[in-house]
């Protein structure tokens, strides 16, 4: 008796291991374990069988079927695996294919500047302020303390637009200054402002453009003196340029709207014939500054013996071409999408005191 | 400003070396431009004496000469034809860098005989191209001694940028006086003392200034000398002259160069027996010619000043002198003009003259109104130094114009303005270095400043004084810190959404230009500008002359110009400001963007597209929704400008009046006429009338209700009228029914003959998203019927069945 189940045992676990594919072991459980099956008639014998030898011919066939079937159930696992492999390898592709494109898109390093320098400023409490760039020549050059004969008016290359306002011809904002009058004219000090924008000069060669960006900062309250405006600048510029020890120098000039005036000049070397700012044996001037004059102060209907305060002013590509290393001024306004690309910046690339600048 | 160091030293005791003294005039304001040291490369160079002189024994050019330079000889074998016995030359030996040949001297053997050192020319020495022969030097020049002494090239020639407010330091002195003042040395007396006076002069002048112009010249010392010699200066002076690059003509004309660089005083003199009669300062007259010293002719008017002798004008004031009656070799008797022009007048004049000129540069930023009586005795001295002659008293017109300002200054001004403390001795001594009167009368000081120093008008100019001259490095730097300890936000609510719309766009695969506020006139009017109001008067060329009325025309010109260079799938946008007219509130400001081409390379796996008007569309919308505009009430109405396509354009706008976007595909006529290639779609967006964010309380979100039954879809296709837009039947499917249609999509649109004609299919899909109870079957049918129904209605069509 034991013989003939070992046999039969072995012959139903070598049929279901040599079953090839799910359905071949399918039909090999149906011909074991199904209804008319080989296995489960051994069960049905049991009935015939007396009393005393039931007990134990029923446990070797439930042992028996359960053996098979678990040996079943691991076949068709294995079959499966077997053929979500074949099917896998069948979807085999090039990954080496490029992929689908995307678009990529650049602020413009201008832009980008511009934001760098809003967001050191802003840290300072600097507020971003703006005014026309079309402007009455009172706030460009009078209410700046540039009577119409005065020099610096001539130096400026204006360019003009042939209508008057109140008596006052129109031009073409030549520096961002005159933000600085209408702020004062309309809000009361304390004033933290800085103006960002376009600016205008009729000048056109390498080192020229006739429009071109300013940034403009204007302090007044009843404290800031000399001393803050050289620690409120300082630290911008090395914030900027991200070098901690940069060397920053402060040189008497002259601006009308301003007094004492200063430009202000950070160290660089051109050792070994790279351009680099830092530490160095030469300077490079980066932006003008002075004490508000009282002038501009009262031509703004501001009482000049009880506050004062410091303006400054810079060339947005000039910061972005010394930082970045930008040859050329001229190619910011050409649109090349080659050099938008190289010296463009991502979209999320936005700048932070907290995420870093630049 | 161009002066010598030893010039300077004329007026400044000095221990101060050269760089010293250059490192100081950057610190006090006087800007470096650049420092000409010629001793630096051909100090080494000594006089050698050329004691013998013979023919070379191999060469018929050559000399071979003995050349003795004090403590040693040397033979020179020599090609220069001038070489000979006697003669002093410029000896450069062995082992000497020449900078004219870029060469190092070796001991070399020419044609057999050895030969140690050379005997050098202009060129070699790279002071000039001079090559016909070797630098012959004084027979009194010492030998062995310094070359470049005895050809007076070892004064350092120092050029600094002169700030507009700073005519004072239009002369050396002026420099020299700044100088004494920051501590580097000590001002030396002028020596001001009267030169005497022989006879009267027998010509007077007249200010023939009418009321109300007297300003052009309130002060006048003449002089007349006679018996003069015109010849050329001496050596000393044509070298001071040549060193700051001024032509050396005659003693006379000389003189009057030297003291103008010198004492900031432009004068002028006059060959007396050229000018008829008096001397008059008057208004030129309206087309009054005059020939200027310059050889040229100037149409003269009657803002301009003159000084004319009785029957013509012969100088233009403060300008220039007139031809006429310049100086020359055969000149006697001249007379001297030591005037006050007024700085205005004088700009004015040079400005309409197109003239600039050495004295217009002075007098049109202020020179000294009380140094004309000593001036004139100053340049007296030195005429008759230099060229002899007998001096007439002085001849005086009007009077000295009043410049003395009172300025009552508080020391501690320097502290709270300036960030240092200074002491109040300090700053007393500093400003009485310069120049000024100080009186010190208890709390404060009672400052007058000198007559040369227009410039200084209150208490801040007096504060920058002192700190410049104790130097800014000395004002310690205070931190700048904030009021409060978290900063306000630095970007106001427009510029936020500005910054918004830049990198919204920007990251949908768009490239950031910046382009010029002008453009071409022709291009401004393609794009509805154009107004003569906004056209330059003085344009940098005539393709730039117009204020741009949109930012479209740069960018489609951008897109032609990289399509030139073969990139012709172009996205570009900008975001600046667009003009109206001339007036403030009509500059706005635009996010503007134009692509063009396809939509990106051919790819194997996602072939491009031509770009279309729902690309413009699309960024619109995109920008809009990222700046908070709700997208949702917005109506889209084909009322596009002129500039783009009449069926493939739109705008966007919330209400009926306030459009805040066009979009399209720019009109092929204006493509044609920019020269660009199509297709060109674009996008304007007008950030300045979006509606003002909603003022909220707090940042909070509107409350949300999640519903967790599942959405159902329904999928209907109307056939419309050709003429029924989309978005008819979006909105009257979605109105349907408020609570249940969440969203409505159009996901097929066809035309076909077989709908019948001018008809079209437009298929939507309808989700449905219950948040009471699961929908049943006769529910959505319900609803599909009010859908239907709406649709029918608002559109006249019929569902496809």
């Amino acid at each position: 008796m034991n013989n003939d189940l070992d046999q039969i045992r072995d012959e139903a676990l070598t049929r279901v291991a040599t079953a090839e594919g799910l359905d071949a072991l399918e039909a090999v459980r149906v011909a074991l374990l199904g209804k008319k099956g080989s296995i489960s008639g051994l069960m049905k014998s049991l009935g015939g069988m007396a009393p005393e030898d039931r007990k134990a011919a029923g446990q070797a066939f439930n042992a028996l079927k359960a053996q098979v079937a678990d040996a079943i159930e691991a076949a068709k696992e294995r079959l499966a695996d077997a053929d979500l492999e074949a099917r896998l390898m069948s979807e085999k592709v090039d990954v080496t294919l490029p992929v689908r494109e995307q678009a990529k898109g650049f602020v413009h390093p201008i832009s980008q500047t511009m934001d760098e320098v809003t967001a050191i400023l802003g840290e300072m409490g600097f507020i971003v302020a703006e005014g026309p760039n079309i402007e009455e020549d009172w706030y460009n050059f009078t209410a700046l303390n540039i009577p119409p004969e005065h020099p610096a008016r001539q130096e400026h290359d204006t360019f003009y637009l042939p209508g008057e306002k109140n008596g006052h011809r129109m031009v073409l904002r030549t520096h961002t200054s005159p933000v600085q009058i209408r702020t004062m004219q309309n809000a009361e000090p304390p004033l933290r402002i800085i103006a960002p924008g376009r600016t205008y000069r009729c000048d056109y060669d390498a080192t020229h453009s006739p429009m071109f960006h300013q940034v403009e900062g204007l302090v007044v309250d009843k404290a800031s003196h000399f001393g803050h405006l050289k620690g409120c600048l300082i630290e911008f510029c090395r914030a900027f340029f991200d070098v901690d020890d940069l060397p920053v120098r402060f040189r008497p000039s002259y601006f009308p709207f301003t007094e004492p005036s200063a430009e202000v000049d950070i160290g660089c070397t051109r050792e070994g014939g790279a351009f680099r700012i830092g530490h160095g044996d030469d300077w490079l001037e980066i932006l003008g500054c002075g004490m508000v004059n009282p002038k501009v102060l009262e031509n703004c209907g501001i009482d000049a013996t009880e506050y004062q305060g410091f303006a400054f002013g810079m060339g947005i590509e000039r910061l972005a071409m010394l930082k970045y290393g930008i040859p050329d001024l001229r190619t910011f306004y050409e649109s090349d999408l080659r050099w938008l690309r190289h010296f463009g910046f991502s979209a999320l690339d936005v700048p932070s005191m907290v995420g870093g600048i630049g | 400003m161009k002066f010598t160091l030893n010039w300077l030293k004329q007026h400044l005791e000095t221990d101060a070396t050269l760089t010293e003294i250059t490192d100081a005039l950057t610190i006090i304001g006087l800007e470096l431009e650049s420092v000409e040291d010629r001793g630096a490369d051909l100090g080494g160079f000594v006089v050698g004496h050329v004691t013998e002189c013979e023919p070379h024994p191999d060469a018929d050019k050559l000399r071979l000469c003995t050349v003795d330079v004090g403590e040693e000889t040397f033979r020179v074998v020599c090609g220069a034809s001038n070489a000979r016995a006697g003669m002093k030359g410029v000896f450069a030996r062995e082992g000497q860098y020449v900078p004219g040949i870029d060469f190092t001297l070796k001991k070399a053997t020419i044609r057999g005989v050895e030969s140690c050192g050379m005997l050098l020319s202009e060129r070699e020495m790279a002071l000039s191209d001079e090559h016909t022969g070797i630098v012959e030097l004084p027979d009194d020049a010492e030998i062995g001694a310094r070359a470049i002494e005895a050809m007076g090239l070892d004064d350092p020639v120092i050029d600094i940028a002169i700030t507009p407010n700073r005519g004072d330091c239009l002369g050396v002195r002026g420099v020299a006086r700044d100088l004494a003042a920051a501590g580097f040395g000590t001002l030396k007396p002028l020596d001001t003392s009267p030169v005497g006076s022989t006879f009267e002069s027998p010509r007077a002048v007249h200010l023939d200034l009418s009321d109300g112009t007297e300003d052009a010249c309130p002060y006048f010392v003449g002089r007349y000398i006679r018996g003069v010699k015109n010849d050329p200066s001496p050596k000393w002076l044509q070298d001071r002259l040549l060193a700051i690059g001024l032509r050396p003509i005659s003693s006379l004309v000389d003189i009057t160069n030297y003291i103008n660089i010198d004492l900031c005083r432009p004068l002028h003199v006059f060959d007396i027996a050229k000018v008829e009669g008096d001397f008059h300062v008057r208004l030129a007259k309206n087309g009054e010619m005059l020939p200027a010293l310059d050889g040229k002719d100037y149409t003269l008017d009657g803002t301009m000043t003159v000084i004319a002798g009785d029957t013509r004008a012969e100088a233009i004031a403060g300008v220039m002198g007139g031809e006429n009656s310049g100086c020359a070799g055969a000149t006697t008797d001249v007379f001297l003009e030591i005037a006050y022009f007024d700085p205005i007048r004088t700009a004015t004049t040079g400005r309409k003259l197109n003239l600039q000129s050495d004295s217009r540069y002075r007098f049109e930023r202020g020179v000294d109104p009380a140094f004309l009586v000593d001036a004139a005795h100053i340049t007296t001295r030195l005429i008759q130094e230099l060229c002899g002659g007998e001096a007439s008293d002085l001849v005086i017109a009007g009077t000295e114009p009043d410049w003395r300002k009172a300025i009552t200054f508080r020391p501690e001004r320097v502290a709270t303005l300036g960030g240092v403390e200074v002491s109040k001795a300090d700053q007393v001594r500093t400003l009485k270095t310069l120049g000024f009167e100080v009186a010190d009368v208890g709390t404060t000081l009672d400052v007058v400043a000198p007559s040369w120093r227009h410039d200084i008008e209150g208490e801040a100019c007096i504060v920058e004084e002192v700190v410049r001259l104790l130097g800014y490095d000395k004002v310690p730097a205070v931190p700048f810190s904030r009021v409060q300890n978290l900063p306000e936000p630095a970007l106001p609510p427009a510029l936020r959404r500005r910054a918004m719309a830049r990198r919204t766009l920007a990251g949908r695969g768009m490239v950031e230009a910046v382009t010029y506020s002008f453009l071409p006139e022709a291009q401004a009017r393609l794009f509805g500008g154009g107004s003569e109001d906004l056209r330059l008067v003085n344009p940098i060329s005539s393709d730039l002359d117009m204020m741009r009325p949109s930012l479209l025309p740069n960018l489609v010109a951008a897109a032609g110009r990289n399509a030139d260079r073969g990139l012709k799938d172009a996205a570009l946008f900008e975001v600046g400001p667009q003009f109206a007219d001339d007036t403030p509130e009509g500059q706005s400001m635009a996010a503007t963007g134009i692509r063009s081409g396809r939509t990106g390379h051919r790819n194997w796996a996602k072939p491009p597209r031509t770009v279309d008007v729902f690309d413009a569309k699309a960024d619109a919308l995109a920008v809009l929704e990222a700046v908070g505009v709700p997208v949702g009430s917005l109506q889209v109405a084909a009322e596009a400008p002129e500039y783009f396509h009449p069926g493939r354009s739109g705008v966007l706008r919330l209400g009926p009046k306030n459009i805040l976007a066009a979009f399209g595909e720019i009109h092929p006529r204006v493509l044609k006429a920019m020269g660009v290639a199509g297709p060109v779609t674009g996008f304007e967006i007008r950030l300045d009338v979006l509606p003002k964010a909603k003022v909220r309380k707090g940042a909070a979100r509107a409350h949300l209700v999640l519903s967790a039954l599942q959405p159902v879809e329904r999928d209907f296709a109307f056939v419309v009228d050709g003429a029924v837009e989309a978005e008819a039947i979006i909105r009257a499917a979605r109105t349907a029914d408020k609570t249940l249609i969440d969203e409505v999509r159009v996901f097929d649109v066809f035309a076909s003959e077989s709908l019948g004609e001018d008809r079209k299919s437009v298929a939507v899909n309808v989700v449905l998203q219950p948040t009471e109870a699961t929908l049943t079957d006769a529910d959505i049918d319900a609803v599909a019927a009010k859908v239907v129904a709406a649709v029918e209605k608002a559109t006249g069509g019929t569902l496809r069945k």
